[in-house]
């Protein structure tokens, strides 16, 4: 692999690292571990703990698959290995 | 117009449309008939892989599920969605520039090794078998209920459906009606979930709803999760938004599994394989996950208020004045009411109300005309059965809803459950026809041979699942954890460090495959079906949950074995550096 390409295969591994800790966070953090915690908090009629294991955790999940796609489209251009 | 007159309208419109987009779209070659050609647009693949994987569980029992689980239902909400963010980051981009059909051929390749291919072709193919059996009972489970024809009759009218779709159009057939069947299936769930919606919590927005306040009755002006958790608790449940039972480690263990399992099911996985490009594939990871949420978070809106419309109209209220749904679906044996007291009032509590399935004594009713079951009663206090899956189903009825919503309801549970069905049957035949019979026995076949042998094989796959289907073993829940846990343990860790670390070598991939399956298989084994005991589970974790710890296993010992024998041929990591940039996915595909 060329030094570019390394440089680029770097850059892809330490942003999906950084979008899984967020996966991890909210679904096994907030989701899971700190669930009782996070239910003494009320937003609207939802315990904040219930919400992330039923609702929240979902939601990211989309939105990091969507980043994920954005930030690979922008680095897939600035390396020319583009489609 | 009758419930079953429009049952049969929509029924027969769905399946009409499913036979014709299989008409227009048939297939001559075996690349349209593996991987649609590899030319499906990423939205209309993301509708595809989100019917593909929502099956008839997820449509009728996964808000049951919940209904009576509360919070810890969210292990399925979450364990079931939190795979895609895995596929998407870690797999579809570089098995997409891989660009071979089937995931048996990405492990065979990338590890140079016809053992390897193996290992991997019979697991993909027990997985997927395992799984279509399921389906199959679904679909003859919601004919006999909705159609009044008997189960069998129904899962042999829905062998002929699929075999006609996916044996003609093979990948291209079965991506595009089941785009059709997600329409139907999204539709048909979001329609009396938003009128329910609107009853209990006042907002046409079930996922805004479950937060919301209550509207009529005792509790009007509360919101409505503060009165799950009251009733729950009265009657003896955990809390509704409360942790329950299950340890901490235990429910960590069981979503990480479904997560990882989601994520190296094949015909997940094999759907990434029809998109023309590597964006494409990252684009479709998204839409489908997408798609997915749609159902995902209106369903835990569902569970509630089944649950709070289920207390609400039935506990402590006579029998005499029972709501007429209450009696239609105790004709079916899908809830049963015993007069423990005999106080002629339904008693709703925890525990078990008597031994098992309601088994009724023929002919008898009782005094307030309520069948009578031969069970043996239990000593707790609660006098009411109700069956998991009938929320989904009976919602429509417990709202009020017109009929043709209630027969839509029966269209969409089809189509869940049709679509899944037709995407396990291809992976099952294009893994013979391709890994097995074109690249382990006969290199030489034809095109016109090796497609001829994947229609056969669909065809010996459907009936092998509709004999299943027909005759269930009695171990088919038992199974389903079996098919996670292996595709967690086996297929998920090899594929990683295959397009993560270059020195992964056919001796780690093989050694770790085995381990990582053995271990998995001989622990579901020995608590499933030899009858070992909760005191025994490996740090008090559930053998749904053990596929988490075979994925290490199998991590750990590829990585180990690896380092201590000879790295991979040359060419082996150049086809790694290969796939991690995404230009000329496109010739990559044929060979």
């Amino acid at each position: 692999m060329s030094k570019n390409l390394q440089e680029y295969w770097k850059k892809n591994v330490t942003f999906m690292s950084f979008l899984l800790v967020i996966w991890a966070v909210v679904s096994y953090g907030c989701g899971i571990i700190f669930v009782e915690p996070l239910n003494a908090i009320k937003i609207g009629g939802f315990p904040l703990g219930f919400w992330f294991a039923q609702q929240g955790a979902i939601y990211v999940f989309v939105c990091l698959i969507f980043v994920y796609y954005a930030y690979m489209q922008k680095l897939d251009r600035e390396y020319d290995v583009h489609e | 117009m009758s419930i079953l007159a429009w049952t049969y309208i929509m029924v027969g419109l769905t399946f009409s449309l499913y036979i014709f987009i299989a008409w227009i779209s048939r297939v001559r070659d075996t690349k349209g008939f593996y991987v649609a050609g590899g030319g499906v647009p990423p939205l209309a693949n993301g509708m595809a892989t989100a019917a593909d994987w929502m099956s008839a569980a997820s449509f009728i029992s996964m808000a049951g599920l919940i209904s009576f689980l509360g919070y810890a239902g969210s292990i399925y909400l979450m364990g079931w969605t939190g795979g895609y963010v895995l596929l998407a980051l870690l797999l579809a981009p570089y098995l997409r520039k891989f660009g071979k059909y089937t995931v048996p051929d990405f492990v065979g390749d990338r590890y140079y090794s016809d053992t390897a291919r193996f290992v991997a072709l019979m697991c993909a193919i027990f997985v997927s078998l395992t799984y279509v059996c399921g389906q199959m009972r679904g679909v003859g489970i919601v004919f006999s209920r909705f159609l009044e024809v008997p189960v069998n009759t129904g899962v042999l009218i829905g062998m002929a459906i699929v075999f006609f779709y996916a044996g003609l159009g093979g990948m291209k057939g079965i991506t595009w009606t089941q785009v059709a069947q997600y329409t139907v299936l999204i539709t048909a769930y979001l329609i009396p979930a938003v009128f329910i919606s609107m009853k209990i919590a006042g907002t046409p927005i079930p996922q805004i709803g479950l937060g919301g306040t209550v509207q009529t009755g005792q509790y009007t002006g509360q919101y409505l999760l503060d009165v799950l958790d009251k009733l729950n608790t009265d009657l003896g449940f955990t809390a509704y938004t409360q942790p329950g039972a299950k340890s901490m480690l235990d429910v960590f263990c069981i979503t990480f599994a479904l997560m990882v399992g989601t994520a190296g099911l094949p015909h997940v996985i094999i759907r990434f394989y029809t998109v023309p490009s590597v964006r494409a594939a990252r684009l479709s990871a998204g839409y489908a996950l997408l798609f997915i949420a749609i159902l995902y978070t209106t369903a835990p809106a569902v569970a509630a208020f089944a649950r709070y419309n289920m207390i609400d109209t039935i506990n402590d209220k006579p029998y005499a004045e029972a709501p007429s749904w209450f009696k239609n679906w105790e004709k079916t044996g899908l809830i049963a009411w015993v007069d423990k007291n005999n106080d002629g009032i339904i008693q709703y509590r925890a525990g078990k109300p008597f031994v098992g399935k309601p088994k009724f004594v023929p002919g008898k009713t009782g005094p307030l005309g309520q069948k009578i079951v031969a069970n043996k009663l239990t000593s707790s206090p609660n006098e009411l059965y109700v069956d998991r899956d009938i929320m989904v189903l009976a919602n429509p009825e417990i709202a009020n809803l017109p009929n043709w919503v209630i027969a839509l309801v029966a269209a969409g549970g089809l189509a869940a459950a049709l679509s899944t069905a037709s995407g396990l049957l291809l992976v099952i035949a294009s893994s013979i026809s391709h890994d097995l019979y074109y690249r382990m026995i006969n290199r030489k076949a034809t095109e016109k041979q090796r497609l001829l042998v994947g229609r056969i094989m669909i065809g010996i796959a459907v009936c092998i699942a509709g004999y299943f289907g027909i005759n269930p073993p009695g171990f088919v829940a038992q199974v389903v954890a079996f098919a996670f846990g292996l595709a967690a343990s086996s297929f998920f860790p090899i594929i990683v460090l295959g397009i993560f670390s270059a020195r992964t070598n056919r001796e780690g991939a093989i050694c770790g495959m085995l381990a990582g399956i053995l271990f998995t298989a001989a622990y579901i084994v020995y608590f499933k079906f030899m009858g070992g005991t909760k005191d025994q589970w490996l740090f008090g974790i559930s053998p749904e949950g053990i596929g988490t710890i075979g994925m290490i296993i199998n991590f750990v010992v590829t990585w180990v074995v690896s380092s201590m024998t000879k790295e991979p041929p040359k060419e082996i990591q150049e086809l790694v550096s290969s796939i991690r940039t995404p230009r000329g996915a496109g010739a990559a595909v044929d060979h």
